[in-house]
C-alpha cells in the first residue's frame, strides 16, 4: 500500500485518499458562452496521460482538503504534492 | 505403532513428551517439535495421499511450505483443508487425513478469533536463519527498532537442518544466543511462525503470525488464533533463503522420493530416518551433506549418482572413505515401486545422452537440481530478475529503494558468506536511514567456505521409457507433466505465463516453489531459446497460503461495517419494528402488529397518515449547516432553484445538479439566519453532498467565506404527519401558535419544552398537514413519548420507511436513486418549476441548454396504474407498448423506460407505481405493457401525483 504525502497531514496510507481526476481544468467563467461542444469538454474530456500527469487528490477520511499532485501513471509513484493554492505545476 | 525409523538420540524435538494423534484412522505418536510429516515419517508412512487427477500415491518430498506432495486435511480440533503436513505442528488429539485433492471446509461456524495489528519499524529482517539473524542484531546493536519475523516454529532457518558449527559449537547453541540478544533489545519485536506473505509499495509487508495452531484444542480461547501483522519499514531485508529444486525423470514422483535437503532437516531437527537404504541423485556438491549425514545416522546409501561428467572429486573422496559408491556422469532414468519406491533405475549420462540402465534397490531416492533463491518478496516488491546460468537459478537482478536481498535468497550459499552478507546489508540500511552502526557487531567465526564443484544445470532426464514425459512430473500437485509442457509448446505457446495457465503448473497450494523454474528451464530446452528469455511467471502475494478469515479479523459479521442507530433504536426494537439498512443505518421499515405482515401494516400505517396522524424517525436524514457571510452565494450556485432569496424564518425545496445536469439530490433547506442555512440530504446523499459542498469550496470557490458542517447526529427529526398532526403539536408545544396564519406551510419556529430547544418546521415529505420536530439528541425519546401520548387520543402510528415510502410516491416525490439514476435532469422529473431562470449561472445549467435536453422523447417520471388494479408492478420491469394492430412489435421490442417505484395503495385502494417512460407526459391516459411473470400487464399512464394532486390537504 502506497504512501501518500498530503501537504497537512504528512505521509498517510492511500485507503485514506481518494482520487479526483486531472487537476488545473477550471470551471469555465462563463458557460453560457460556450459552444454544446467546448462545454462537453469541460465536462467530460481528461487528459490520459501515460507518465507525469497532475492530478487532484482529497484527504477523505484525513483532514478532508483537497490538494494537486503531480504522479507518473506509470510508476504510481508520486513527484510532488502541492496546495491549491500553489502554482500550476509544469508536467510536460 | 512404534516409531521405528525415531533416532535413538538427537534433533530439536521434545522426547520426554510423547502425544497421540490420529492419522488416516490409525493411531500414532509423536513429539513437540514434530510437525504431522515428521512424525509419519517416523512412523515409516511416506504416503500421504493420492494425486488429484490421476490417482498416483504421493507422500512427503519436502520438508517444509514447498513440498508438493503431502497435503491433509485436519478434522480435530477444527476442520481445516488443504495443509502441507510438512508445516502442521504436532499437537495431542490432532486428527487429520491424506487429501486426493481438494478438502472440505468447516460446516461449521470458525469460533477462534483473528486480528491484526500495526507496526512500524526502521529495519524488518524476514527470515530468521542466519543471515536474517546476523542482519537483524547488527541492526538491533545500533539502536534501530527492528521487526525479526520467520516463518517456522524456531529461528535458525538452515541452521536447524545441518550440522554447522558456530563458534566453535554446534550452530543452534548460537541461535539461542541470538534470539536471547535479540529479546533484549526493547525496540526489537522477534515473531516466529509469522509467514511475511506479501510486500507492496513503499516498505509495506503483510505477515501471517500463527498463534494457537500448534497448541491444538489446548489453544487459550482469550488469544487470536491468527494475526496478520500490517509491517511498514523503512527498510526490508529479506533473508528468506532457497528452495531446493529437483531434476525431473520418469516416475519422479513416488513416495520415498524427496529432496536432499529435506532428508538432512528430517534426521538433524526431528531425528527421524526417511529410510533405510537411500540413493541419492543430484546435480551439485550439497545433496553430498546429506548422504553422508545418513550414512553416519545408520543409512544404507547405496549410491550417490552424480549428473556431473567428473562429479565432485573432493566430495568423492570423502564418501569413498565412508564406503559410499559413486557413480559420476550418471543419472536416475526412473524409479519402481507402486505405494513406495523400491528401486532406482540409474543409467550413465553424457553429452544428453542416456546409456543402458540398471535397477538399484532403495526405499528412498533423495533428488537435488540445485537452489533456487526465495526471491518472492524481492519479485512483488517489482525487483527485477536475472537467470543465473551457472546456478540455474533466477536472482535479484537490481537494487531496490528500501528493499535488500541476503543470504541465500540472493544466492550466498555458504555459512561464513551469509553471516557477513547479512551484516553488510544491514549496515547499508542503517546508513541509509543515518542510523550509526555499533563498534560492538562481532559474527560468529563459522568454518571456511568449500568452494564447490561447480553444479551441472540440467532440468530434466530423457525419458528413456517412451512414454514422452507423460510420468516425469514436474507440478507434482496438479499431476502435471512434461508431456504437458510439450503440448502447451506444440500448441504455440510461447510466453511462460500462458504456458502456467494452459498447464496449470504452479497454481496449487505451494504456488510452483519447486516446479516454477523447472517449467522455466523445460521450456526453454523446448522452444530452443535460452532460459533468461523464458524468465518467470510473475511472484504474486501470498507467499503461502492465508485464509480469508484471517484477512477478514475483526472485520466480519456486524462489525463489517458500522451500523448506525438513531437515538430511538431501543425504542424501535421494543416496539417490534422490522429494520431494514439505509445506507449503513438500521431503520425502523415498519412495525407489524400481531398477525400482520408487511402488506398488512404498511396499509394501515398509510391509512393513520392519511386520516388521522403518524409519527416517523426520520433522524437519518443528512443535516448540513452552512454558515458564513457568503452561504448564500454557496446555495445559489449549488442549488437549480434561487434560495439566497428565502427569507430567515422560511424553508424551501431544493434539487442539486451535477455539471452534467442530472439530479444528484434534493431536500429542503432552512434558513436559519442571513448568513445560515440548514441543508436537509437524503439519508444516503448525506457524506457525499457535504463532500460535494467541500469540493466546491476548495477547489473552484476558496474566495467565498462559507463553511459546512455535518450535524446529522445532532439532531433528531421527527415528522409528525396527517389531518390530526396539528392537533398534537398544538398540544405538546402549547406556547407555539400551530395556525396555518401564524405557522405556514414551509416555515420553521424555535421553541423550547421545559427548556429544551426545540425546532419545528412544516415540512411535509407526504402531502398531508405534518410538522417535523427537531431536538437534541439527548432528549430523543422523551420527546418522542411525549407527541404520542398526545398523539393517542387521536391514534397516532409510528410508521416506518416503507409507508414513508408509499405516502411520498402517491404524492409523485422520487427518491433521488431509486426514481433517478444519474440521467435524469430536473426537468425529466417534472420539477421545471424548481430551476431558476434568473440566476445567471449555477451547476449544470449550461447542459440543460443542449439539444438532448429539449428533446421531447427523453424519460420523464409517470405515474403508473395497473388496469386490472390487482397487479403490484416490480420494480425494475420493462415497460412496452403495442402496435396499432395489437401486436407486440417485432422483437428486439423496443423498451420505452422502466418501473422505478411501486407499492399498494391505502388511499387509491390499488396498486400504483412510478416509472421513467419516453415521452411520458404525453403519453397520460395511453394504456402501455408491462411483463409481469410471463403475462403482458396492461397499465394506464398517469401523471406522477396521483394523491390530491391539487394539494389541499397539506394546510389540513
Amino acid at each position: 500500500m502506497q504512501l501518500i504525502e498530503c501537504p497537512w497531514c504528512g505521509p498517510r496510507e492511500e485507503v485514506e485518499f481518494h482520487y479526483g481526476g486531472q487537476a488545473h481544468v477550471p470551471y469555465p467563467d462563463n458557460p453560457a458562452e460556450l459552444t454544446d461542444e467546448e462545454w462537453a469538454h469541460y465536462v467530460f474530456f481528461r487528459d490520459n496521460t501515460k507518465g507525469r500527469f497532475a492530478e487532484r487528490w482529497n484527504h477523505t477520511v484525513g483532514c478532508r482538503r483537497w490538494f494537486n499532485a503531480v504522479r507518473d501513471t506509470t510508476t504510481y509513484r508520486f513527484e510532488r504534492v502541492s496546495r491549491l493554492d500553489d502554482p500550476k505545476p509544469v508536467t510536460s | 505403532m512404534t516409531s521405528t525409523f525415531r533416532t535413538a538420540e538427537g534433533g530439536l524435538i521434545d522426547r520426554t513428551t510423547t502425544l497421540e494423534f490420529t492419522f488416516d484412522g490409525q493411531t500414532h505418536t509423536g513429539h513437540p517439535g514434530d510437525t504431522l510429516a515428521s512424525a509419519l515419517l517416523a512412523a515409516g508412512r511416506h504416503q500421504i495421499a493420492t494425486s488429484i487427477k490421476l490417482g498416483r500415491p504421493r507422500g512427503v518430498a519436502a520438508a517444509w511450505a514447498e513440498d508438493p506432495g503431502g497435503l491433509v486435511q485436519i478434522e480435530e480440533p477444527f476442520p481445516e483443508p488443504m495443509l502441507p503436513a510438512t508445516t502442521v505442528e504436532l499437537y495431542g488429539g490432532l486428527v487429520a487425513h491424506g487429501l486426493p485433492g481438494q478438502g472440505r471446509l468447516a460446516d461449521v461456524p470458525d469460533s477462534a478469533r483473528y486480528d491484526a495489528v500495526h507496526h512500524h519499524v526502521d529495519v524488518l529482517v524476514v527470515g530468521a536463519g542466519p543471515a536474517g539473524l546476523a542482519a537483524a542484531l547488527t541492526a538491533a546493536r545500533a539502536g534501530a527498532r527492528v521487526a525479526l519475523v520467520d516463518e517456522q516454529a524456531e529461528a535458525g532457518g538452515s541452521l536447524l537442518s545441518g550440522t554447522d558449527r558456530l563458534d566453535g559449537a554446534p550452530a543452534p547453541t548460537w541461535v539461542a544466543a541470538a534470539v536471547a540478544e535479540l529479546a533484549g533489545h526493547p525496540e526489537v519485536l522477534h515473531l516466529q511462525r509469522t509467514t511475511a506473505f506479501g510486500s507492496y509499495d513503499d516498505g509495506f509487508v503483510l505477515a501471517l503470525e500463527r498463534r494457537t495452531d500448534h497448541l491444538g484444542a489446548a489453544a487459550p480461547k482469550h488469544t487470536s488464533r491468527q494475526r496478520v501483522w500490517r509491517i511498514r519499514a523503512r527498510s526490508i531485508v529479506v533473508a528468506t533463503g532457497s528452495h531446493e529444486r529437483p531434476v525431473v525423470f520418469t516416475d519422479n514422483d513416488r513416495p520415498g522420493i524427496m529432496l536432499a535437503g529435506a532428508a538432512r532437516t528430517f534426521l538433524h531437527r526431528y531425528g527421524v530416518l526417511p529410510g533405510r537404504e537411500a540413493v541419492v541423485f543430484t546435480t551439485n556438491d550439497s545433496a553430498y551433506d546429506a548422504a553422508l549425514d545418513l550414512h553416519r545416522a545408520g543409512v544404507r546409501v547405496q549410491a550417490v549418482v552424480d549428473a556431473r561428467p567428473e562429479g565432485s572429486p573432493q566430495r568423492r573422496e570423502e564418501c569413498e572413505r565412508a564406503g559410499i559408491r559413486v557413480l559420476s556422469g550418471a543419472v536416475v532414468v526412473g524409479t519402481q515401486g507402486v505405494d513406495r519406491v523400491t528401486h532406482a533405475v540409474v543409467a550413465p549420462f553424457a553429452d544428453g545422452e542416456v546409456g543402458s540402465s540398471s535397477a538399484i534397490g532403495c526405499d528412498l531416492l533423495l533428488v537435488s537440481g540445485g537452489w533456487n533463491p526465495a526471491v518472492h518478496l524481492f519479485s512483488q516488491a517489482r525487483g527485477r530478475l536475472r537467470y543465473d546460468e551457472g546456478l540455474g537459478a533466477f536472482l535479484p537482478g537490481e537494487e531496490l529503494d528500501g528493499l535488500s536481498v541476503t543470504g541465500s535468497a540472493a544466492g550466498v550459499f555458504d555459512l561464513a558468506g551469509c553471516l557477513a552478507d547479512g551484516q553488510r546489508v544491514a549496515r547499508a540500511a542503517l546508513s541509509a536511514q543515518a542510523i550509526a552502526p555499533t563498534g560492538e557487531d562481532r559474527l560468529p567465526s563459522a568454518p571456511e567456505p568449500v568452494v564447490p564443484t561447480a553444479p551441472l544445470v540440467l532440468w530434466r532426464v530423457p525419458d528413456t521409457s517412451g512414454a514422452e514425459g507423460a510420468t516425469q512430473f514436474v507440478d507434482l500437485q496438479r499431476d502435471a507433466t512434461v508431456a504437458d509442457i510439450a503440448r502447451a509448446v506444440g500448441a504455440g505457446l510461447r510466453s511462460i505465463e500462458h504456458i502456467k495457465r494452459y498447464t496449470t503448473i504452479g497454481t496449487a497450494h505451494d504456488q510452483g516453489k519447486t516446479s516454477g523454474v523447472l517449467t522455466s528451464g523445460i521450456t526453454a530446452e523446448l522452444l530452443g531459446v535460452p532460459v533468461r528469455d523464458t524468465g518467470t511467471t510473475t511472484f504474486r502475494p501470498p507467499y503461502t497460503p492465508v485464509a480469508f478469515a484471517a484477512l477478514a479479523g475483526r472485520d466480519r459479521g456486524r462489525l463489517f461495517d458500522p451500523e448506525r442507530v438513531t437515538a430511538l433504536h431501543e425504542w424501535h426494537v421494543t416496539a417490534g419494528a422490522v429494520f431494514e439498512d439505509v445506507g449503513q443505518w438500521k431503520r425502523p421499515r415498519y412495525y407489524p402488529r400481531p398477525g400482520e405482515d408487511m402488506e398488512a401494516a404498511v396499509l394501515r400505517e398509510c391509512a393513520a397518515a392519511r386520516t388521522g396522524v403518524g409519527i416517523l424517525d426520520g433522524s437519518t436524514l443528512g443535516k448540513i449547516d452552512v454558515q458564513g457571510p457568503d452561504a448564500a452565494v454557496l446555495m445559489d450556485r449549488l442549488y437549480t432553484n434561487l434560495m439566497s432569496s428565502l427569507k430567515v424564518g422560511s424553508v424551501r425545496y431544493g434539487v442539486m445538479c451535477g455539471v452534467d445536469g442530472m439530479v444528484i439530490d434534493d431536500g429542503t433547506v432552512l434558513r436559519l439566519a442571513e448568513d445560515r442555512f440548514l441543508v436537509l440530504t437524503t439519508t444516503g446523499g448525506a457524506a457525499k453532498i457535504l463532500d460535494w459542498m467541500e469540493e466546491w469550496i476548495q477547489t473552484e470557490w476558496p474566495d467565498l467565506r462559507v463553511h459546512c458542517t455535518s450535524v446529522t447526529e445532532q439532531w433528531v427529526t421527527f415528522p409528525v404527519v396527517g389531518p390530526r398532526s396539528r392537533d398534537v403539536i398544538g398540544a405538546v408545544f402549547p406556547d407555539v401558535d400551530v395556525s396555518n396564519e401564524a405557522f405556514p406551510f414551509m416555515t420553521w419556529r424555535d421553541t423550547d419544552l421545559e427548556g429544551v430547544p426545540v425546532r419545528l418546521a412544516r415540512i411535509s415529505f407526504s402531502g398531508e398537514l405534518a410538522f417535523e420536530v427537531y431536538v437534541n439528541p439527548w432528549y430523543a425519546v422523551a420527546v418522542w413519548q411525549r407527541l404520542l401520548e398526545a398523539g393517542r387520543p387521536f391514534g397516532i402510528t409510528p410508521y416506518g420507511t416503507e409507508t414513508m415510502h408509499v405516502l411520498r410516491a402517491e404524492k409523485g416525490y422520487p427518491i433521488i436513486g431509486q426514481d433517478t439514476d444519474g440521467t435524469v435532469t430536473p426537468h425529466d422529473l417534472g420539477m421545471a418549476w424548481a430551476v431558476s431562470k434568473k440566476k445567471p449561472d449555477f451547476i449544470g445549467k449550461r447542459s440543460f441548454a443542449r439539444v438532448a435536453n429539449q428533446d421531447p422523447l427523453r424519460k420523464q417520471l409517470v405515474g403508473l396504474l395497473p388496469v386490472d388494479r390487482q397487479t403490484v408492478l416490480p420494480e425494475g420491469s420493462q415497460i412496452v407498448e403495442f402496435l396499432h394492430d395489437g401486436q407486440l412489435p417485432p422483437p428486439p421490442v423496443p423498451m420505452l423506460g422502466h418501473v422505478t417505484s411501486s407499492y399498494r395503495s391505502a388511499e387509491l385502494g390499488r396498486p400504483f407505481a412510478l416509472a421513467l417512460v419516453k415521452g411520458g407526459r404525453e403519453r397520460v391516459g395511453d394504456t402501455v405493457h408491462v411483463p409481469v411473470n410471463g403475462t403482458l400487464v396492461p397499465v394506464e399512464v398517469t401523471g406522477s401525483v396521483l394523491v390530491d394532486p391539487e394539494g389541499a390537504r397539506r394546510d389540513g
